[in-house]
């Protein structure tokens, strides 16, 4: 297939998001300038999700090795959405750092286009390009603090399992490659047929391992709280959020495309880790007293619920991971970003990330007494804790509502129990969270967002984050017709 | 239109109230008050323009008859609709939400000093989260507000609870309370969304209405693990007996206007889910699990009976009472007979009176002694002004006085149920022993007996007073004329029994046993 205008238009986002890191790579080579730099990053990421729109009217549409279908849309604008914030969020974070600021963009940029084409992905080349570019960046942006030793070990750490990961999913390529002699993922299906074999089999869970250790699955889990802890607030948010929302979505593609990974025993084993996940991340985030940790191990069980999507690929399917990934993602930003802008340091404060070894107020005594000082903060931060809790009149509830559904419909009993055991379990930490943010204790003025957060950009996207999750918690219409109608292209 | 005013007002006014507080306590409290108040009126001025008489209920086969109606597309995709409605059961039960609100207000008037604003938009949200529970009948709706009103009530314990002894903290209560309720909630929507499965798979639409949902053809197994999901959620809120932990501690711990809710309405949640959909939904299923669910309210009877006598802390004394007052309650909806259902309506009416009044009244006393532990407590009588006769009026009630409503319904469910399952309600009576001895017990250790000291405390004020008498006529009242209560939820109450009964009549045509 040779590539036509068509196709290079219908490819507009991506390549805006590369050409805007092209540009502020050129910029921060000409002049250093934070806020210009932190500008022109948002206005290429706002023009790429503005192209989107237009590029929406062209799908479903098959560019060699990229398919631009409705899959791929909704996981580039929930990509984007939360580049954005992430962007935002970074420069009240990083406006008093002593080191070099402006590649934290860069880095960003990049990644953001590595999640596009990832997501958008229907050719194991683009797959695995898409994953390292997505990785790569992360690891910069995870370590950038590298002053601080916890940063740093968080980046290095996630470097090594990473690549640990990325070798096993080659592996399973290189398997699937020897079986069948095709790497596109139309032309893998075609072959493989009913019966995949042993070796297509072996190549299919090696790939699953690799993508399930990027969504921090039971038992590749072990980085998650670690990285989240360790790794700047934003860099934390950017691979709680996108990054993860980026790898299910391939996951979803191949699931639903490739018959080697519908065979019924790797479904099993997905449900069985569907399980795990549920269970275990809720249970080691009982007792943690970091919220970064906490949220990360919340993660891990919330990706839990979601491979519930996966194990149960009928039609409900993909409408249940797209309204649940939204909302996973809206109280992700939420969350994060208050913990980003109580740790962005500020003129006043003697705590600067950085060289003088401030590490992120993510200990929930910086949180005690927390509403009587910022009560809107605080409510966004209850908010979101509220929605990741599936609790009514927040956008999580219909996640879980939708979860519920898709089990009980596939009278997959297990499942469903687990979800059951595993919200009962994750609501003892949310409420812990919450209940501290309300209690009154003298003297905990330790750590605090500044006066103005809330006119600050920071301070609108955490607003907004927690405004779309009450709207879409109490009319979830939009959401539902529009995941409902994204369509999966398979061909390419 | 009113149906949907009758749940935004708490909603409204609860955020009104946590934007007054930077004026200062009172307004919230004024401003919360008034909002319980429109409510109270809107309701009653509902009640005396409505018809709920029992009309002609020989043609009950037709559909559902609702007095006022409300409905709004929500999401369509599923068929959800903001459905609304209003019966005589209903009605009774949203009039008795804005009583007690009043009262919940009026109770922690000098009780909580502390962040007015927040405490009444907690308090006024829980209210209206009831309300719009007892409105929906979107399973959808209901079970939205289902969960929805725990948070507040969540905070409402945290917060502003008192801290009980030997490690009995009150987050640890609210989080028990918060944990038992949801996870048993998430059963029922398991159960919900079985039900609705069940019904596309019948019928190729998807619907969460109710009167469509009774339609739905079901096997007998599927009905009977359906309505175990139902059962299980409203037996956690009811409470019925082994799943009744989290009951004790959260009432001890929480402030008197949380436990006033609590047991006044949040309880009443419980069975009028029963009333309205466990039993309707999966009549024959019901019928089969009648003899458990009757066995299970007389183990409640006697376990809280007995429990209750063992207190020390006055309000755990109460909320044991509670559990015993909700065993008679689930064995009046389980015998299904008209006569019993009607007891089971008054019997709530009436333990939400002498249950908040003594729960008032504990928390009066706390105000002015400092404590709830009843061994510190003894000989007030004489120097408590009149507190103590009023303990004495609703200890009375609680036993069962004829005279109050409460006897009345005792009465109606035990004289109602003996037709079906004589044995329980022989066993059950019993337990009206049982009811006395704690009643006296909780009488005679704080109010009489040898006395702790000497000086007197300070009198009712008329706030106070206004309150247990306004409560105590009340009681009396219903106890003594109970016709237009029991006029109003006739016809709700008789569309009950015509479908219970009805799965009655096939399950012994069926079984061929008389």
């Amino acid at each position: 297939m040779t590539l036509t205008a068509t196709h290079l238009l219908a490819l507009t986002p991506p390549i805006l998001v590369c050409a805007t890191a092209i540009l502020v790579m050129l910029a921060i080579a000409w002049r250093r300038h934070h806020t210009g730099i932190a500008i022109v990053s948002v206005v290429g990421l706002n023009l790429a999700l503005l192209s989107l729109i237009g590029v929406s009217w062209m799908a479903p549409l098959a560019a060699p090795m990229l398919a631009v279908d409705g899959l791929a849309i909704f996981a580039a604008a929930l990509i984007m959405v939360a580049a954005l914030a992430c962007a935002t969020l970074a420069h009240a974070y990083l406006a008093h750092y002593t080191g070099p600021r402006e590649e934290f963009y860069l880095l960003l940029l990049c990644a953001t286009a590595g999640g596009m084409v990832l997501a958008a992905s229907t050719h194991l080349a683009t797959l695995f390009l898409g994953l390292e570019l997505l990785s790569i960046p992360l690891y910069g942006m995870l370590a950038y603090v590298y002053g601080e030793r916890r940063s740093l070990e968080a980046g290095v750490k996630y470097l090594v399992l990473s690549a640990a990961a990325t070798a096993f999913l080659l592996f399973g390529m290189a398997l699937l490659y020897a079986e069948t002699g095709r790497l596109d993922i139309a032309g893998l299906a075609a072959r493989l047929g009913g019966d995949i074999g042993a070796w297509g089999l072996a190549g299919a869970a090696l790939m699953l391992m690799g993508l399930c250790f990027k969504l921090s699955v039971v038992p590749f889990h072990m980085w998650t709280p670690d990285v989240y802890e360790g790794g700047p607030a934003p860099a934390a948010t950017f691979l709680a959020a996108a990054s993860k929302v980026a790898v299910f979505v391939v996951l979803l593609r191949l699931m639903t495309a490739a018959p080697a990974f519908q065979n019924s025993d790797l479904h099993d084993v997905l449900a069985a880790l569907a399980v795990l996940s549920m269970l275990v991340g809720n249970l080691l985030a009982l007792t943690q007293s970091n919220l970064k940790r906490l949220l990360g191990y919340s993660s891990i069980a919330h990706f839990g619920y979601l491979l519930t999507a996966l194990v149960i690929s009928d039609g409900l399917s993909i409408e249940a991971a797209g309204v649940y990934l939204v909302s996973y993602l809206l109280a992700t930003l939420g969350a994060f970003g208050v913990v980003t802008l109580i740790s962005s340091p500020h003129a006043s404060s003697p705590y600067v990330a950085g060289a003088h070894g401030g590490t992120d107020a993510a200990g929930l005594h910086h949180y005690r007494g927390l509403f009587w000082r910022r009560p809107y903060l605080t409510a966004v931060l209850t908010i979101s804790l509220l929605s990741m809790a599936g609790i009514p009149f927040t956008a999580g509830f219909i996640g879980k509502f939708y979860i519920i559904a898709l089990g009980v419909e596939a009278e997959r009993w297990w499942l469903v129990g687990a979800v059951i055991v595993g919200s009962a379990i994750g609501l003892f930490y949310y409420l812990r969270v919450m209940v501290t943010l309300f209690l009154t204790e003298a003297g905990m003025q330790r750590r605090d967002a500044p006066e103005n957060w809330a006119i600050q950009a920071g301070g609108v996207v955490v607003l907004g984050a927690a405004a779309l999750i009450v709207a879409l918690g109490i009319y979830p219409v939009p959401i539902i017709e529009w995941t409902q109608s994204v369509r999966v292209l398979t061909g390419g | 239109m009113t149906l949907l005013w009758l749940i935004l007002i708490p909603f409204i006014g609860g955020l009104l109230c946590w934007q007054a507080d930077r004026f200062g306590d009172l307004l919230p409290r004024w401003i919360a008050l008034a909002t319980m108040l429109v409510e109270l009126a809107i309701t009653l001025g509902v009640w005396f323009h409505g018809d709920y008489h029992l009309g002609n209920a020989g043609m009950a086969g037709e559909a559902l008859r609702w007095s006022m109606e409300w409905r709004a597309a929500w999401i369509p995709r599923f068929g959800i609709d903001v459905h609304l409605a209003l019966d005589g059961l209903s009605l009774v039960l949203i009039a008795l939400t804005g009583l007690l609100g009043v009262l919940a207000v009026l109770c922690s008037w000098h009780e909580i000093m502390r962040r007015v604003g927040f405490f009444h938009l907690n308090l006024l949200w829980i209210l209206g989260g009831v309300v719009g529970v007892f409105l929906a009948i979107d399973l959808f709706l209901f079970f939205f507000f289902w969960e929805m009103m725990l948070v507040p009530m969540y905070f409402l314990i945290a917060l502003w609870g008192h801290s009980g002894s030997e490690g009995r903290t009150r987050i640890r209560a609210a989080t028990k309370f918060f944990i038992y309720t949801q996870a048993s909630g998430l059963l029922m929507l398991v159960a919900i969304l079985g039900l609705v499965f069940a019904h596309h798979a019948h019928s190729g639409e998807y619907t969460f209405a109710y009167a469509d949902l009774m339609q739905t053809p079901l096997s007998e197994s599927t009905a009977m693990w359906l309505m175990l999901g139902f059962f299980v959620a409203f037996a956690v809120k009811l409470p019925v007996v082994p799943l009744h932990g989290w009951l004790p501690d959260a009432h001890a711990q929480a402030p008197t206007a949380g436990s006033v809710d609590l047991a006044g309405i949040l309880l009443k949640t419980a069975a009028y889910g029963m009333l309205r959909f466990a039993l309707p939904l999966f009549p024959e299923a019901s019928q089969a699990f009648a003899p458990v669910a009757m066995t299970l309210g007389l183990i409640g009877i006697f376990y809280g009976a007995l429990l209750a006598c063992g207190q020390q802390d006055i309000k755990r004394l109460i909320a044991y009472t509670s559990i015993a007052h909700m065993g008679f309650v689930l064995i009046g909806i389980y015998a299904g007979t008209q006569l019993a259902l009607q007891g089971v309506v008054l019997m709530m009416v009436a333990h939400a009176f002498s249950a908040s009044g003594l729960f008032i009244l504990s928390g009066q006393l706390y105000e002015r002694l400092g404590t709830r532990d009843m061994r510190q407590m003894g000989g007030l009588w004489g120097r408590l002004g009149s507190l103590p006769g009023f303990s004495l009026c609703f200890v009375a009630a609680s036993l069962g006085m004829p005279g109050t409503a409460n006897f009345l319904g005792e009465f109606l469910i035990l004289f109602g149920s003996f037709p079906v399952a004589p044995w329980v309600v022989v066993v059950a009576s019993i337990g009206l022993v049982l009811a006395a001895i704690y009643s006296l017990l909780l009488m005679q250790r704080v109010h009489f007996g040898p006395a702790q000291g000497e000086g007197r405390f300070a009198d009712l004020d008329t706030r106070e007073y206004v309150m247990m008498l306004s409560l105590l006529g009340l009681v009396l009242l219903f106890g003594l004329y109970p016709q237009p209560l029991l006029d109003t939820t006739g016809a709700a109450m008789s569309e009950v029994q015509r479908l219970f009964g009805a799965a009655s009549l096939s399950t012994t045509l069926l079984t061929g046993t008389p």
